[in-house]
This record gives structure tokens, sequence and C-alpha cells, in this order.
């Protein structure tokens, strides 16, 4: 109840600052069990590719979110596991535990996924080098759709290091869809992910 | 009839133009529907044509919202009427900004100018303080943005930047803002209808673009300014232009005009209407879009609706200001 009028507020706080229009250039918007992939350059990211996504995708679509950040105090944590329904993830890589399993957990339930491929914020229009770890849940889950986003003016609304957004109209461009190859190698398949990417902008 | 009409309380006045619009956006719909089924019935209907006439729907429709909008806004008196506005001059320079290449260093300035120039320059308004709602922009922001641009030491494009800053926010917030600050004038003999007037100055902007797309829809053969503007044409201008003004002439009883002077009136929101659709659409393709945006369907972005209210406003201000108020 508390949930889901916070959600509501939120969508609608949202729109109101950076728009967060979805533009599917190359299909319709797909039920199938997905993960979304896209450039990360502002704190507003998730919420826009979130909002952006029809709401009966959006429902079974899961964002990815630091564990440290979003993990303490109570509001925090309300906001990641109540209304957005996160999957936490250790930023901290040991040797003990793999970042990817409770996101390996996620798919296995068949849940959709968010994710920022470069790992960190940068502060270009262009993603940077991806991270292994699309291609290991892409080899784990051939069958789940792979889903290239591009987010438009975010690295221009809120950039590292501020603190006050600028409004600007984000258009949230859903791509075509990529798989792993048979045999790909690691950095080819990445590479390719990001090429993906850049293809939208 | 007419001695009825301007005996009539503002109130009563209000009532009647909202009823005026709304029959108006009636028949607009009717003739929506009626072109519609009669494609429908065509076995080969063109595809130009079942476009034009989907287009007439979704923009009517958009009326529609438009028009209670409005209309709640009036009636919640001038804290509504302030706030619509400042709404407005947000989306609008939403826009602007979005197709305008600004860099990192401007960020602060353009955090300020969305969240505090705004309410700022709408609070002065609603408190009346005519002299610092007509410097605040041209003055202070002028001056102070560039001042917290340079800050972040940024000199790539540096006057490039700061002029464009500066030109959406004139456009979007000082111009716009120049159609409710209407109310803060004291018209003589007028004292409690300035709604009217604004609610005058806004169905002659409309109405005027919306008679010039008919009419050059209808009769356009000679475009005005092909490469701007290719809807535009010298018949919807001249036919739409002159009808906008004779319903302006008409509806002096809700001005403080007499007819003939509200026929001036008019004229003058024509004109400075059309030219700004005209600067308006070039200052678009410059940023490179053909619209501002897709918030208002069929009409595109809120500025592409209000484009003409932002060159009209300034100018319908003062022309009253100087003529009509002591």
């Amino acid at each position: 109840m508390l949930a889901s009028f916070v959600r509501i507020s939120i969508i609608a706080l949202v729109k109101l600052l950076i728009g967060a229009q979805p533009r599917w250039v190359a299909a319709a918007p797909n039920l199938a069990q997905s993960i979304y992939f896209t450039n990360h350059s502002s704190h507003l990211d998730t919420w826009a590719l979130w909002v952006a996504l029809p709401k009966q995708i959006r429902l079974k679509t899961r964002p990815v979110a630091a564990k440290d950040y979003w993990g303490n105090g109570v509001i925090k944590p309300f906001i990641a596991l109540k209304v957005l329904n996160a999957v936490l993830i250790e930023r901290e890589v040991s040797r003990h535990t793999d970042p990817l399993a409770p996101l390996m957990e996620a798919l296995t339930q068949g849940d959709s996924l968010i994710i920022f491929p470069e790992g960190t914020r940068n502060t270009q229009s262009e993603p940077s080098e991806f991270k292994g770890g699309l291609y290991h849940l892409a080899a784990a889950f051939p069958l789940v759709k792979l889903v290239p986003v591009y987010l438009d003016t975010l690295h221009r609304s809120m950039p590292k290091g501020s603190w006050l957004p600028v409004p600007l109209i984000c258009t949230v461009r859903f791509g075509e869809v990529i798989s792993l190859a048979k045999n790909e190698h690691k950095k080819t398949f990445l590479n390719r992910a990001r090429d993906s990417i850049l293809k939208l902008i | 009839m007419l001695n009825h009409l301007v005996n009539l309380n503002p109130n009563q006045k209000f009532y009647w133009l909202i009823g005026g619009v709304a029959m108006l956006l009636t028949i607009a719909s009717s003739v929506g529907w009626l072109l519609q089924s009669r494609l429908n019935k065509q076995t080969n209907p063109s595809e130009k044509a079942s476009k034009t006439v989907e287009n007439l729907i979704t923009r009517v429709n958009a009326w529609w919202v438009m028009l209670a909008i409005l209309g709640i806004a009036f009636l919640a008196g001038k804290l509504g009427t302030v706030i619509l506005f400042g709404v407005i001059s947000y989306f609008a320079l939403r826009e602007f900004i979005t197709l305008t290449p600004t860099r990192t260093g401007d960020h602060r300035t353009l955090s300020l100018a969305f969240f505090l120039l705004i309410p700022l320059q709408y609070y002065l308004i609603y408190i009346e303080w005519y002299t610092l709602f007509s410097i605040l922009i041209p003055v202070y922001a002028f001056l102070l943005m560039p001042c917290i641009s340079v800050l972040a030491q940024d000199t790539e494009h540096f006057l490039e930047r700061t002029a464009k800053i500066q030109w959406g926010v004139m456009i979007s917030i000082y111009c716009i803002s120049h159609a409710p600050a209407l109310l803060l004038l004291p018209i003589t003999d007028y004292t409690g209808q300035n709604l009217l007037l604004l609610f005058y100055f806004l169905l002659i902007v409309q109405l005027s673009d919306v008679l010039q797309y008919v009419f050059g829809n209808l009769f356009g053969k000679t475009k005005v300014a092909p490469i701007v503007s290719p809807n535009k044409t010298l018949e919807g201008l001249i036919g739409g232009g002159l009808s906008a003004v004779g319903v302006g002439a008409m509806l002096w009883w809700i001005t403080p005009f007499t007819p003939l002077q509200s026929a001036g009136m008019a004229s003058a929101i024509v004109i400075m209407g059309f030219l700004g659709g005209l600067v308006m659409s070039a200052i678009k393709r410059s940023l490179g879009a053909k619209d501002w945006g897709n918030m208002i369907e069929g009409h595109g972005g809120m500025l592409d609706r209000m484009d003409s209210v932002s060159f009209a406003a300034p100018i319908f201000f003062h022309l009253v200001r100087y003529f009509f108020t002591p």
C-alpha cells in the first residue's frame, strides 16, 4: 500500500523531471524475460529506464543496485526492495563470494533485469568499456533476451558530483536484441554489446 | 444581445467565453468525426487524407484538454493562473535546453534557471512587484548567469553556450510570463477583470494559429518562408489573420478597448504571433529538430504551442500598459 503510493509518486516525479519517454527503435516491447543493459552516467539512469518500461514489463523487471549504498538505513532499503524490487549486489569483489550470484538467482526465478555493464558511472555521452558481467549472464542464460538501451541526456541532467538535477527530456531508446554467438570470445561479445548501444546514439 | 453581453459581470462573461470556446471545439470535433466516417466509407481512402483527418482529431482533442486545464486554473484565480504559467515555462525551458548543446560547466547555472528563476519570476507576478518582474531576467539573470558558469572555468564555446541559455531563459520564462503579468496591470475602469484580458489574449493568439492552419490547408498556395516553416502560406496568414482580428473586434466587450482598438490590439497579437512562430521555427531548425518535443499530442512540444505566445505576450502587455493604465 505505502510502497505502491511511493511508486506512483516517484514515477510522476521522474516524468516531471526528465520525461523518460520510451522509443522502441528496433522492436515492439516484449514481455519475454530480458536483460536490459544500458549506459551509466547518472543517478537517474535506473529511474529513467524503469519508468520508460510499459507497466506490465516494469512489474517483472528488477534493477540491479549496489548493496553498500542501498542496503543502509530505513528509507533506502525500503525504496530499493519494496518500491523498485531491486537486486542488491556487492560492489567489493571478494574471493569467497560470486558478485553475480544474486543476479543468477533472479534470472533463474524468471525475473528480467536492468544492468549497467560499465559497472560505474562515466561522464560522457558514450559508454566506456564493458566489464565481464554481461558476458557471464549471457553465457549462463542463453534464452534470456539481451536488450541494449541508450539513455541520451542524463549525463547532462545529473553529471557525477552534482546534487541538483537539470530537467532535460530523456528519450529512452530500446535497440535490437543481441545474443551470445556460439564460441564467441568474451572480449568480442562485450565490444559487440557496447556497439549495439552506440548504434542508438 | 450585445447590450446584454456588455452588461454582464466578469464572472458571467467568463462563462460565456468558456461556453463559446467549448461550442467551437464541439463543432471542430463533429467535423473531425464526420470527415473520418466519410473516409471510412470510401473504398480506398488516400493515406494523406486519413493522416490529415487523424491529426485534426488529435489536435482538437488536445485543445479540449488545454481548455479544461485553463478553465480550472482561471477558476482558481490569480494563484492558479500564475502556477499554470510557471509550469508552462518549466516545460518550455526543458524543451529548449534539451535541444541546446550545453556542457558540464553550465550545470549549476541551468539548475538555478529552472529551480530559482522560474519560481521567483512568477512569485513577483503574484505579489505584483512590477519593477523587479521586468528587470529580474534582462538585468540580474543576464549578468549573473555567466558569472556562475564562469566559475566552472570551461572556456570552450563559452559565449555560444551563455547566449543560448540566455535565449532559452528569455523566451521560456521572461516572454511567456508576460501573459499572466497582464493580471498585475491597473487598467483604468477595468478593476477585477484582468483574467478576461488574459483569456482574450490567449484566444486571439491560438485562434490565429488555428485559423492560419485551416485557411492554409484549404486555400494555401504561396509559401511565405518555405525553408523556415513549410506550412505557413500567404493565403493562410491573410485569411486566418483577418478572421482572428475580426473575432478580436467582436470580443471588445470583454476588454477595456473599443471595437476599433480591439481590432488594432488583435492585429498586433496576430502579427507578433506569426513572426514568433517563424523565429522559433528557425531556432528549432538551427538546433537540428523538427518539433520541440512531443508533450501535446498532434501539436508537438510545449514550445510548438507557445512560440507565438512568447512573442506576442510582451508586446501586448506593453501596449496595454502604455495606452490603458494611468
